[in-house]
């Protein structure tokens, strides 16, 4: 019932692909991701779901209720946190939101124990002007003023987005929290690793193309070849080595280690190993992994 | 409506804690009235003149008196021949010479360079002789209405009331909503139950409380300060203010539909509102004297109207079913402008 439905939307702006014929089906209650880089339309993605762009092409319905006709609805039934930062700076923490709670005809007491435990690490600073506080602080009051009127579907679009790692996962926790309270959460994010957080998810590419929709352990076992985890002592010129051996199918720096895939493995590994000695390289390990949504999304790609 | 009345106090939160902007809304009538008042005026104070008395009368002595004594003129010097009337005059010493002839008649001389300061110069001069001039041969057949000294305070106020109601309804609004949209508020408050148009009015009852201070301070300043007496009712006054705030606030409002950051806003908001107020509503030049097409472009402006109407209430004294004509064309102008920008108020991006 408060699911989202999305059937072949398509949107350009000018000569720029924003979105290409993308459907989705989001359930009830389910804490769904949008995975993929900057330019991949997920805001675009959201702003049509809003009901605050039209789509060149396609149908989508939030609740049950068609995005073009019942505007007026799923504005009363939604909550929507934007990309940037778009509360009133001038304005302190109490005044947002207590503002945002009359805009939809409500009170902070009405819903408070659905904002507590986001709102009791912000009311120390309940005087501090919205403007003054840290990249953090900022998110977990847009994301109170988004949830002040109980919406049924909750959109959020980049919420971590510029927010140290801490914060990052206390504001997953609380993303947890409120799923379990029956809300539908449609989050976006560049960060793959906040991807296994959620329900599904689905990788956008960039052009607004679609790549997979899956759980993301599916998604992860979909990865069908063996991974490589390989270090050395010289990391960058083992970067260029390893790309330029005739058995390489794939190789990309990730953090501490190359991830690498071979066109065929097992005897490859050990003519590999000696490959890399014969250059030169010391301290050599090469170990098997199992492959991140990263992996899977540099794979898909 | 705790909806809208929560809305209208976050504006007044906004223009509150914005201490400057705040500052300038309320003394830039007070600037502006003193500035027109002392500063920019056309009117002429203390012109030096000087005498040429060939008649040896003591009338000529009471005319130079009855000069003297007012604020206007001073004398220069006497003279004994035209020639030296003439150099003082290319020298730019002096503004204006009196000539009275062996057979009482008087000759005023005004330095023409300036044609409306000459005239003006004449003017002053006649008017203040009036009572004089029957003993001389010269018969005074001007008269001047209402404005017997020509004040130009009578003119300006009126003026500068049409010019900051623009400045603070108009602009302020629009650069407010601007702002919203600019600050990316505007998306959060689109994706919610409020409706559009209270978003607008919310926007726009602070500053139409703002410019009535406004209206108010500048009729006190005009009043007391000025000596600019408020002939005809105050209540009209008001009510003028307050229709001609209302096409501003819908004029700032379409400019809003318009533009997307706040110096776009306030771009046009200067080169659409502040510049025809202040060349083509009748406030700093006569509309009489310009030509055809730009008589016809000052029908546009709003001011032209307003300034029209309140100097006839507040001057001349005249009730509102003399005005009926300003009235309707602003009420009209309000019509259209709202009319125009609640259609293309965007509900969406």
């Amino acid at each position: 019932m408060n699911g989202v439905h999305i059937q072949n939307i398509s949107k350009k702006y000018g000569s720029v692909t924003a979105l290409q014929t993308i459907s989705l089906n989001i359930g009830d209650g389910e804490l769904f991701g949008l995975i993929g880089p900057d330019g991949a339309g997920k805001t675009t993605l959201f702003r049509i779901l809003t009901t605050l762009l039209l789509p060149d092409s396609g149908s989508a319905s939030v609740c049950g209720l068609d995005i073009i006709k019942d505007l007026k609805e799923i504005r009363m039934r939604v909550g929507y946190m934007p990309g940037r930062f778009s509360l009133y700076q001038d304005l302190t923490v109490e005044e947002n939101l207590s503002f945002f709670a009359s805009v939809f005809n409500t009170t902070i007491a009405d819903n408070y124990e659905l904002v507590r435990d986001i709102y009791v690490q912000i009311e120390p600073f309940k005087h501090r002007r919205a403007g003054k506080l840290s990249g953090g602080m900022k998110q977990k009051l847009a994301l109170c003023c988004a949830l002040i009127h109980r919406p049924d579907v909750l959109f959020l679009d980049e919420p971590t987005t510029g927010v140290d790692p801490v914060s990052r996962v206390e504001f997953w926790d609380m993303l947890d929290k409120l799923k379990r309270q029956g809300i539908t959460i449609l989050v976006s994010t560049p960060y793959m690793d906040e991807a296994s957080r959620c329900d599904r998810i689905a990788l956008l590419m960039r052009s607004g193309v679609c790549l997979s929709v899956d759980t993301p352990e599916g998604i992860r076992r979909s990865f069908n070849k063996p991974l490589y985890a390989v270090r050395a002592k010289n990391m960058y010129p083992l970067l260029e080595e390893l790309r330029n051996y005739e058995g390489t199918l794939s190789c990309y720096a990730f953090g501490d280690s190359h991830h690498l895939t071979l066109k065929s493995y097992k005897k490859d590994i050990i003519h590999l190993q000696s490959y890399l000695k014969e250059k030169g390289f010391t301290n050599v390990t090469i170990e098997s992994i199992e492959a991140g949504i990263e992996d899977c999304f540099i794979n898909e790609m | 409506m705790r909806q809208f009345g929560s809305f209208i106090r976050k504006e007044f939160y906004h223009i509150l804690r914005d201490k400057r902007t705040m500052t300038i809304l309320l003394l830039m009538p007070i600037i502006l009235i003193i500035l027109f008042g002392y500063a920019i005026t056309t009117e002429i104070k203390q012109s030096p003149f000087v005498v040429l008395d060939n008649s040896f009368d003591t009338r000529t002595n009471q005319l130079i008196e009855q000069l003297q004594a007012s604020e206007y003129f001073t004398l220069y010097s006497k003279v004994s021949n035209v020639e030296e009337i003439e150099n003082l005059f290319r020298q730019g010493k002096i503004r204006m010479a009196l000539v009275v002839s062996p057979t009482n008649d008087l000759q005023i001389l005004a330095d023409a360079t300036d044609p409306n300061e000459a005239a003006a110069l004449i003017q002053y001069a006649q008017a203040i002789l009036s009572s004089q001039l029957s003993t001389f041969n010269f018969q005074l057949s001007t008269h001047l209405l209402y404005n017997p000294q020509m004040k130009s305070a009578y003119n300006f106020v009126p003026g500068v009331m049409g010019l900051i109601l623009i400045l603070i309804c108009a602009m302020m609004t629009s650069v407010g909503i601007v702002k919203e949209k600019e600050m990316g508020t505007m998306e959060v408050l689109l994706v919610s139950p409020m409706k559009p148009v209270y978003i607008v009015l919310a926007k726009a009852t602070p500053y139409l409380l703002i410019s009535l201070i406004n209206i108010i301070t500048i009729l006190l300043l005009s009043r007391f300060l000025l000596e600019v007496p408020i002939v005809g009712s105050i209540w009209l006054v008001l009510g003028l203010s307050v229709l001609y705030a209302l096409v501003a606030l819908s004029l700032g409002l379409l400019i809003s539909t318009i533009t997307d950051t706040q110096q776009a806003a306030m771009l046009i908001s200067w080169v659409v509102l502040m510049l025809p107020v202040m060349l083509l509503s009748g406030m700093i030049f006569p509309i009489e004297n310009m030509p055809w097409i730009l008589q016809i472009i000052s029908d546009i402006v709003p001011a032209k109207w307003y300034i029209i109407a309140v100097k006839d209430v507040m001057i001349k004294g005249l009730g509102a079913e003399t005005i009926l004509k300003e009235i309707g064309i602003l009420a009209l102008m309000f019509v259209t402008l709202t009319a125009l920008s609640v259609k293309r108020f965007k509900i969406r991006l």
